[in-house]
């Protein structure tokens, strides 16, 4: 892990004694240190040990997108993933899933490497990825019908997560009649129908406006504390991953690597317009900008979108 | 309404200036066929079931080879799609041998088959086999590929992932190649059938040519058209709408 992880608590940072975890039940990732000696090791949900991945450009030059990446992400915790676009995030969230493989290194699922996609870890996309020749309601049942659970099953679990994300109305809808809000809201519901340990979000909210975004963030913190999921939420938006994440990652550019992480240990339920959060935002901002003028530079030497992300496709 | 109108006017002049023509008698009837004629003609051939049966063993025998050339070409289209060296080679003669037309594989067909209906089927299929499998190594690339990893995402693998994800995906893309796959199929079937004692649509019309009864040829001929074009308004346009209105996709009109 980073060497100059910084804590980010309150108006004024204060050494996270990783004895005592700060607040409630959840274990401060910080504190999973191995003080305890022995009798509990927690092993991680998600471990992603030396994760490299490179590829060819179609100039034909090999492009190494993510460098060694070391990240553990604990039962219940809530992860946010920060960088500048063309840092690999959205590449590293579908390596997790099982979509596209590394090029070396490990991805850990309870100390199990990951072998393809897998419904323990489902992804939610910013543009949605909802199928649009079904309705609102199938949707949500599809990942249960790939499953192979009855219907009648299906049918009960799936309007429960539509209540869960206040969309019982529109169980019979089809995608394109619903506001960009409620696309996501059931984008969230089709992923917990299946019950999956871990939720990747690759920038879910990045396409709304704010009064939707700021709505959908109080949504997802509810139903991450009701649910007790593990989350990992990559977005470029440094308020937003301190609002949401109890540990914002920052990933330097090309390579993506692991420049710090920023454990938040602020009060929850929290809001974007809490001066605490912006305090916090700011240090990570700070770090953040170097990666962002070095991401703009590079837009400006080559002429190009630096966010050329490697084909991730079958 | 006044579209309707429109339609309406265009063929009474249409159907006027046939029935002048037959009238003023220029030509004669067996080289040129007055309305009545045609319609005698029609009413004969169905009150004595020769069209009935001939239109049911024609659509028939579009159905199998359509059929056969849908989910050929899907499979073909798919793996074309989906591999770089497919692509690459077996794309390229697709292409290429889109300008043949299907009644050019008639000799061979004779040889491997025989002369019978496996011989006319494959007509068919070489001839709608084509548009649909181009159809479908194109709506598959233009199908957004988040569909597919949202899929997998969720657990959708081999065959289903084809069934319930790529597939629906790409309907929208591939519903106009489908249709053209059709119109050929339809097409080969007919010419196939011409040359070739066979109870379908096709030797119906020869039998009007054989017997001199140029009414029997233009009813015929009106019989093809009217199941071609039922096919195309009633299950294609259906299925173009219910796929409009599911996706949200504003009509072409």
């Amino acid at each position: 892990m980073s060497t100059n992880a910084q804590t980010v608590s309150s108006a004024y940072p204060v050494p996270v004694d990783s004895r005592f975890p700060a607040r409630g039940t959840r274990l401060d990732p910080v504190s999973v240190g191995l003080e305890d000696h022995g009798t509990s090791i927690q092993i991680p949900k998600v471990g992603l040990t030396n994760i490299c991945l490179s590829y060819k450009t179609q100039a034909g030059e090999r492009l190494l997108a993510l460098d060694h990446i070391n990240l553990q992400v604990h039962p219940g915790e809530f992860v946010c993933i920060v960088g500048p676009s063309g840092c690999g995030k959205s590449t590293l969230l579908h390596l997790i899933a099982g979509l596209h493989p590394q090029t070396s290194g490990q991805v850990l699922i309870d100390g199990t490497p990951v072998q393809g996609p897998g419904t323990d870890r489902i992804m939610i996309f910013q543009d949605h990825g909802l199928f649009p020749w079904l309705t609102v309601g199938e949707n949500v049942e599809f990942g249960m019908k790939m499953k192979g659970i009855p219907k009648t099953e299906r049918l009960e679990k799936m309007r429960y997560y539509l209540q869960l994300v206040h969309l019982a109305k529109f169980e019979k809808s089809y995608i394109h009649q619903l506001s960009g809000g409620m696309r996501q809201r059931v984008a969230i519901a089709r992923a917990l129908a299946t019950e999956p340990d871990v939720l990747l979000m690759d920038e879910p909210f990045a396409a709304l406006d704010a009064q939707t975004r700021d709505l959908l963030h109080d949504e997802l913190e509810r139903i991450w504390s009701d649910t007790g999921r593990t989350i990992i939420f990559v977005t470029h938006n440094v308020r937003e991953a301190v609002r949401l994440g109890d540990r914002v990652v920052l990933l330097t550019f090309r390579p993506g690597r692991v420049k710090s992480e920023f454990p938040v240990e602020l009060r929850r339920p929290r809001s974007l317009e809490d001066p605490e959060v912006a305090l916090a935002a700011r240090a990570v901002l700070d770090e953040l900008r170097d990666e962002t003028n070095r991401s703009l530079e590079a837009e400006y030497r080559n002429g190009i979108k630096p966010h050329v992300e490697p084909g991730v496709e079958s | 309404m006044k579209r309707t109108a429109r339609y309406i006017i265009f063929y009474a002049a249409l159907f006027g200036l046939w029935t002048l023509l037959a009238e003023l008698k220029i030509w004669p009837p067996y080289l040129f066929p007055s309305p009545g004629g045609v319609a005698e003609a029609l009413y004969s051939g169905f009150s004595d079931h020769t069209y009935w049966i001939a239109i049911r063993v024609s659509l028939q025998r579009v159905l199998i080879g359509y059929g056969i050339s849908v989910v050929l070409g899907m499979i073909l289209g798919l793996g074309v799609a989906s591999n770089k060296f497919l692509e690459e080679t077996v794309g390229g003669l697709l292409v290429s041998l889109q300008s043949l037309p299907s009644i050019c594989w008639w000799p061979l067909a004779l040889l491997w088959f025989g002369l019978n209906q496996n011989a006319i089927l494959f007509v068919v299929i070489m001839g709608s086999l084509l548009s649909v499998t181009l159809a479908m190594e194109d709506g598959r690339k233009q199908m957004p590929k988040i569909f597919g990893q949202a899929g997998r995402n969720l657990g959708a693998k081999g065959f289903k992932l084809f069934w319930y994800v790529l597939l629906p995906a790409s309907l929208p893309f591939i519903v106009s190649g489908l249709k053209q796959g059709w119109a050929f199929a339809w097409r080969s079937l007919i010419t196939a059938e011409m040359l070739y004692l066979s109870l379908g649509l096709g030797q119906v019309l020869m039998m009007g040519r054989d017997l001199n009864d140029m009414s029997a040829v233009i009813a015929v001929m009106l019989l093809i058209i009217a199941i071609g074009y039922i096919v195309d308004g009633v299950v294609f346009k259906g299925m173009e709408r219910h796929l409009q209105n599911k996706w949200g996709l504003t009509p072409a009109t």
